[in-house]
């Protein structure tokens, strides 16, 4: 069975072994100084982006050991317009998870159906004592700027019902918008150009979303490194600095112009975003690699750059811009242009779909969120009172376009509010 | 050593002069010799530990210490700083004094033996005419530390590993005496500087080739190296702590600074042994067979050889003795463990009677030429 | 109380769970006694808190008795009060180094039950990550096995190797121990884009590094010398006791339920089964070391065969199995791993009984460890292969 070999063979092929490994590079990893890139799917630590959450309590329900708490209390949104119905929602107040009790199986992250919880690969949160690692609320929500993207499925793979319609979705959107363009090409006149606009108000929404993912809060990043902290860590707590900065500039901007000029102050923020997707700075990409960074970090940092070196030139645009800009845009404008069709209204109403449930990296969901905050104020303002009516048009095309019923019904009905909201405004206008 | 030399046993004392021997004081050489045995003992085993530590880390594909000081050199001395904060845990059903006097047993021995180890040209703290009996005697004493706290731990794995290190004791310095005194009968001394002069001298069968005593007497080197091997404890031989049956043998109840002791024991034995290898066989502090180191060239190359030469001279033995260290940690890394009654059984019918055969061999080459 | 009454007591006492009659032997004044050793339950060749009690003649064992029950976390009582998607988490963590086997017993218990056909891509990838996982477990057991016998080295090598399996596990499943990648029906999601290339390279690179094990380990004078004719189990005791695995393996029969009872897709490739042929450690180890080549080559032939299209089906969301009673058995890592589930219609499962293969080898450990010297009783409990959560669940 054992090959015979002559005795002291064996001892001495041992030897060889050894030595060969003695000459090879060893396979350490100086795990502080040098870090592993984790696989994204890697289950380090569960985060929670709390404005997706919902306090349905399935998580909490189907959690092996009951390690996540959840408090909540009911909250009554008044009636939009006298003589409406006061609707009632929950309010999160705690979100607790109790890593020492927390066995890493998943299921919450799979269960939770609006995308609250999610996993980061992060792992380094070890505590001196037991009780410290019930990491609340806002732990959590740190975590959550730390998620990276899911990584694409092998060749073979069918994809997930969601991801596929998404998909054909923005498929469908960007053909529309092809033949739409050519139209307005076609017509080359003045009502045309509305039409034209249409589109790319819709685009816009879009890329908006994308261009902020990426960009962090230099100052904060580097602070932070300088303290010591992994650089994920740094990353993504300086993305949220910054999502936080914006977020105050824009508020203060939006006070400044007042009134309904706040929907405008993104737009040509939007637009800069649009240009940078997968551009890099050489010129810092080159000193990064000189400087003998990995290749993946330079380029993520020049990407970095450039989005910074790009968003100046552009604000400083924009601010010469805005002399005439702010003059020419009518308050009501906006409005009039998302519900000016329906096929418009459709496509800014599809891009906000898009954005939260196409690939859905969280950090994109969560920009989305905390950016379209304004705007959904601003469309807030108008309240429309309706129980379940829906824009027929709308939804015989989407039936059409082979849009299962539900999605839509739902659509059609977001439409028909929208449509309703734009007559009102209309006749505001008008009065 | 002192009282040795004060109590007029100059007769016992071979000619070769230690560069120690400075001035006309008695306190002068006396410190000097201390210091000099001292420094060996504590700085070769840190030596001896932080190459075992880096040549099995990247044996093992691993990179061994690299925090401790540049390139981790200083993790053995931080262990040690370590072992001295540690608890010193004695069980209660411990025969106190004797646990607490076992490693200081164990550790003595192992510092006596570097007594008479001459380290370079004159470089030695003592040239004694029964040198070579002097250090087998010395180092044998050691396994009394250990049989000793193996007894006294009151714990069944330490006895088993006091008992095994007083078998394997008993089994493996037959076989490591008689090759040492294959040795001695070609040298014609017991003096260890003899030795090496003897080695400088030594002619292949009248043939004018200069040859060190290893390539004669390869059985008997093969010999002393593994019996060496047996009586330090170490891998493949090292039944008495056995980690994976015994716990950890003999040591299971120590803690702190008297295990740091036994560990001390341990490596400077290693170091100790080398250097007797080195001196038995191969050649002592000479640089190749033949080759007179720069500087002393005078005076047979084996003495008064200047700053340079000496410092040379130490170099090339220290260089010799890791180089010994290595294979031990090589053979270490290699192997797994003989169990108890095989190794018993290889001493007995095997290493026994080939160093009798060797010594045969030696013997009657010597009569003959 | 002298030191010597001490020591006397000391030997003589009695710890919970050891039932030791000390027999004196001889008369007039010089007395003895047998020794009675207790290795474990932490002890460093026991892998958790497994306990033997040995009594000693010298070094030669009279008899041996292990002791089980320390690491007792009643999986199966647990089981009855989580749904079927919980399970999973569970039944993962009884054999710590063999989760996605595990999984995959439950999950085909589970859906032999509800007679549920999983989609053939599903089933293939089941049979790539099994393997892959059967290949980590026994890595960890060369490695423990040479380090059992005093050699430091192979556990490192293992390691290593260990690393980049998991590492392309985890790219998949997240886990590196722990998988929670089945679930009733299929799997949680497909594999990553480059997985299957990734994993053909890890395939060879662990192919290129399994001679370092023939030659360290398996080729070693001293290593025959420690398990050669050490512990043989012959075939009848073999079967009477129901070891399987590599233990049953080593005795020479090529019991093996890839092959004698193929589930998955595993009748559509090629199994090899290494057998040994005196049934002792030597031979334990052999047939172990042969098994990872063995799930290479399978490794290398599931590559080919992963057809696409999806890798779960839509479920109710809340998997009820219907009432009724079923057992499966696959091939664990160690050994045979049989699940019985039993169910009333509801959620959760009314009984899961495990058939664990690490329980049923060490039954052959009394019978092994008779007259055995200390050291070979490391060979021996090394040799048999088992991990001590999935002795105790």
């Amino acid at each position: 069975m054992a090959p015979s070999a002559p005795p002291g063979i064996g001892l001495l092929k041992g030897l060889g072994v050894t030595i060969k490994h003695l000459f090879q590079r060893p396979s350490t990893l100086m795990y502080p100084h040098e870090r592993d890139v984790l696989a994204p799917r890697t289950r380090g630590v569960i985060a929670l982006m709390d404005e997706n959450c919902t306090v349905c309590m399935l998580c909490s329900r189907e959690c092996p050991d009951w390690c996540i708490y959840i408090e909540s209390h009911k909250e009554t949104v008044p009636p939009a317009k006298e003589g409406g119905r006061a609707r009632t929602r929950n309010v999160l107040d705690r979100f607790a998870i109790d890593f020492s009790l927390c066995m890493y199986c998943g299921i919450c992250v799979e269960v939770c159906p609006f995308d609250a919880l999610w996993w980061s690969p992060e792992f380094e949160y070890s505590e001196y004592e037991m009780g410290s690692l019930l990491h609340e609320m806002d732990k959590l929500r740190e975590w959550a700027d730390t998620v990276p993207p899911p990584p694409p499925l092998d060749e073979g793979a069918v994809l997930p019902a969601e991801v596929s319609d998404a998909l054909a979705k923005v498929e469908k959107e960007r053909e529309l918008a092809a033949a739409k363009e050519l139209e307005a090409k076609q017509a080359a006149e003045a009502p045309a150009e509305t039409a034209g606009d249409a589109p790319k108000k819709g685009k816009a929404a879009e890329p908006e979303i994308h261009v902020k993912a990426g960009e962090i809060d230099q100052e904060a990043f580097d602070r932070l490194i300088a303290e010591g902290k992994s650089e994920r860590m740094a990353r993504s707590k300086a993305k949220a600095a910054y999502v936080k900065k914006e977020k105050a500039r824009l508020l203060a901007e939006a006070e400044a112009a007042g009134g309904d000029a706040e929907a405008e102050s993104p737009a040509p923020k939007a637009a800069e975003v649009k240009v940078d997707a997968g551009e890099i700075d050489q010129e810092t990409f080159d000193r990064l690699i000189a400087e003998g960074k990995p290749e993946r970090m330079a380029r993520a940092k020049a990407k970095a750059a450039y989005v910074k070196k790009e968003k100046a030139r552009l604000r400083a645009e924009a601010e010469s811009d805005t002399g005439e800009g702010t003059g020419a845009d009518e308050p009501a404008e906006v409005p009039s242009e998302l519900g000016a069709s329906p096929e418009a209204a459709r496509q800014a109403l599809d891009a906000d779909g898009a954005a939260t449930d196409d690939d859905a990296a969280p950090e994109v969901a969560a920009e989305a969120a905390t950016t379209e905050a304004p705007a959904a104020r601003k469309l807030g303002d108008i309240h429309v009172e309706g129980a379940g009516e829906i824009d027929q048009e709308v939804f015989d095309q989407l039936v059409a376009e082979g849009k299962s019923e539900r999605i839509a019904r739902a659509k059609a009905k977001a439409a028909w509010v929208k449509k309703q909201k734009q007559a009102k405004l209309d006749e505001e206008g008008g009065a | 050593m002192m009282l040795l030399v004060t109590s007029g046993v100059a007769p016992y004392l071979a000619q070769a002069e230690s560069i120690l021997d400075v001035g006309d004081t008695f306190i002068v050489p006396l410190l000097l010799k201390l210091a000099f045995v001292l420094g060996i003992f504590f700085v070769g085993p840190l030596v001896a530990g932080y190459l075992e530590h880096k040549a099995m880390g990247r044996m093992q594909h691993r990179r061994g210490p690299v925090e401790a000081g540049p390139f981790g050199t200083l993790q053995l001395v931080a262990d040690g700083i370590k072992f001295i904060q540690k608890e010193d845990l004695i069980p209660s059903a411990a025969d106190k004094w004797v646990f607490a006097m076992a490693p200081g047993v164990a550790l003595v021995p192992a510092m006596l033996a570097l007594l008479v180890i001459p380290f370079g040209p004159g470089v030695f703290a003592l040239d004694l005419e029964l040198g070579l009996f002097y250090v087998l005697a010395a180092s044998s004493v050691s396994v009394l530390g250990v049989l000793m706290g193996g007894w006294s731990s009151a714990n069944k794995f330490s006895l088993f590993g006091g008992l095994r290190a007083g078998g394997q004791l008993i089994a493996y310095e037959l076989p490591l005496i008689l090759a040492a005194i294959a040795v001695a009968v070609q040298a014609g001394t017991l003096s260890l500087v003899g030795i090496v002069e003897a080695q400088a001298e030594f002619m292949l069968f009248g043939t004018g080739i200069n040859l060190w005593y290893v390539i004669p007497q390869l059985l008997g080197f093969g010999i002393f190296f593994v019996a060496a091997l047996a009586e330090l404890s170490r891998p493949p031989f090292d039944m008495p702590i056995g980690d994976s049956e015994l716990v950890f043998g003999y040591m299971t109840e120590y803690s702190g600074i008297k295990y740091a002791m036994y560990m001390l024991t341990e490596y400077a034995g290693m170091v100790t042994m080398s250097a007797l290898m080195v001196v038995l066989y191969l050649g002592g502090w000479q640089l190749l067979p033949g080759v007179p180191l720069p500087g002393c060239e005078a005076a047979g190359g084996l003495f008064d050889c200047g700053v340079t030469g000496t410092l040379l001279g130490v170099g090339v033995m220290l260089g010799k003795i890791l180089l010994l260290v290595f294979v031990m940690v090589w053979l270490r890394v290699a192997y797994p463990r003989l169990r108890e009654d095989q190794l018993q059984r290889i001493a007995w019918l095997v290493m026994v009677p080939l160093a009798l055969l060797n010594l045969a061999l030696v013997t009657i080459a010597k009569v003959v030429y | 109380m002298s030191d010597l009454d001490l020591r006397q007591e000391f030997l003589a006492g009695t710890a919970p769970g050891e039932d030791i009659a000390v027999q004196l032997s001889g008369d007039g004044q010089f007395r003895t006694a047998d020794m009675s050793l207790s290795i474990g339950p932490a002890h460093p060749a026991t892998h958790g808190v497994f306990r033997i009690v040995l009594d000693l003649d010298g070094e030669r064992g009279r008899e041996a008795r292990p002791v089980i029950g320390y690491m007792h976390r009643g999986f199966e009582k647990l089981a009855e009060h989580r749904d079927f998607r919980q399970i999973f988490a569970l039944v993962n963590r009884h054999d710590w180094l063999s989760g996605f086997s595990n999984e995959l017993g439950t999950a085909l218990a589970v859906e032999k039950l509800m007679e549920f056909e999983v989609p053939d891509r599903a089933q293939w990838i089941r049979m790539l990550l099994a393997e892959w996982n059967r290949v980590l477990n026994h890595l960890m057991f060369i490695g423990s096995y040479a380090l059992e016998l005093g050699a430091i080295t192979p556990m490192f090598y293992a390691f290593r190797e260990r690393e980049d399996i998991q590492h392309l596990l985890e790219s998949a499943t997240g886990g590196r121990l722990h998988f929670t990648y089945n679930q009733v029906g299929g799997l949680k999601i497909d594999l990553p884009k480059g997985f299957l290339a990734e994993s053909t390279q890890v395939s060879s690179l662990v192919r290129s590094r399994l001679p370092d094990y023939f030659d360290l380990v398996l080729g070693n004078e001293i290593f025959h010398g420690r398990t050669k004719g050490v512990g043989p189990l012959p075939m009848e005791v073999a079967l009477s006791l129901g070891v399987s695995g590599p233990t049953l393996q080593a005795p020479g029969l090529p019991e093996d339920p890839r092959v004698t009872e193929p589930y998955l897709k595993y009748g559509e490739i090629d199994v090899e089964v290494p057998v040994g042929e005196n049934g002792d450690a030597f031979d334990r180890f052999y047939c172990l070391l042969h098994r990872i080549r063995v799930s290479l080559d399978i490794i290398d032939q599931i590559h080919d065969h992963i057809p696409p299209g999806p890798v779960n089906s839509k479920l109710p969301k809340m998997v009820k199995a219907p009432e009724g009673a079923t057992y499966v058995r696959i091939e664990n890592p160690l050994g045979q791993l049989g699940y019985w589930l039993e169910s009333d219609g509801g959620r959760t499962p009314w009984r899961l009984k495990m058939r664990t293969p690490s329980f049923s080898n060490v039954q052959a450990i009394p019978y092994l460890m008779r007259g055995q010297l200390i050291p070979d009783a490391g060979s021996i409990l090394g040799s048999v292969f088992f991990v001590v959560g999935d002795i105790d669940r």
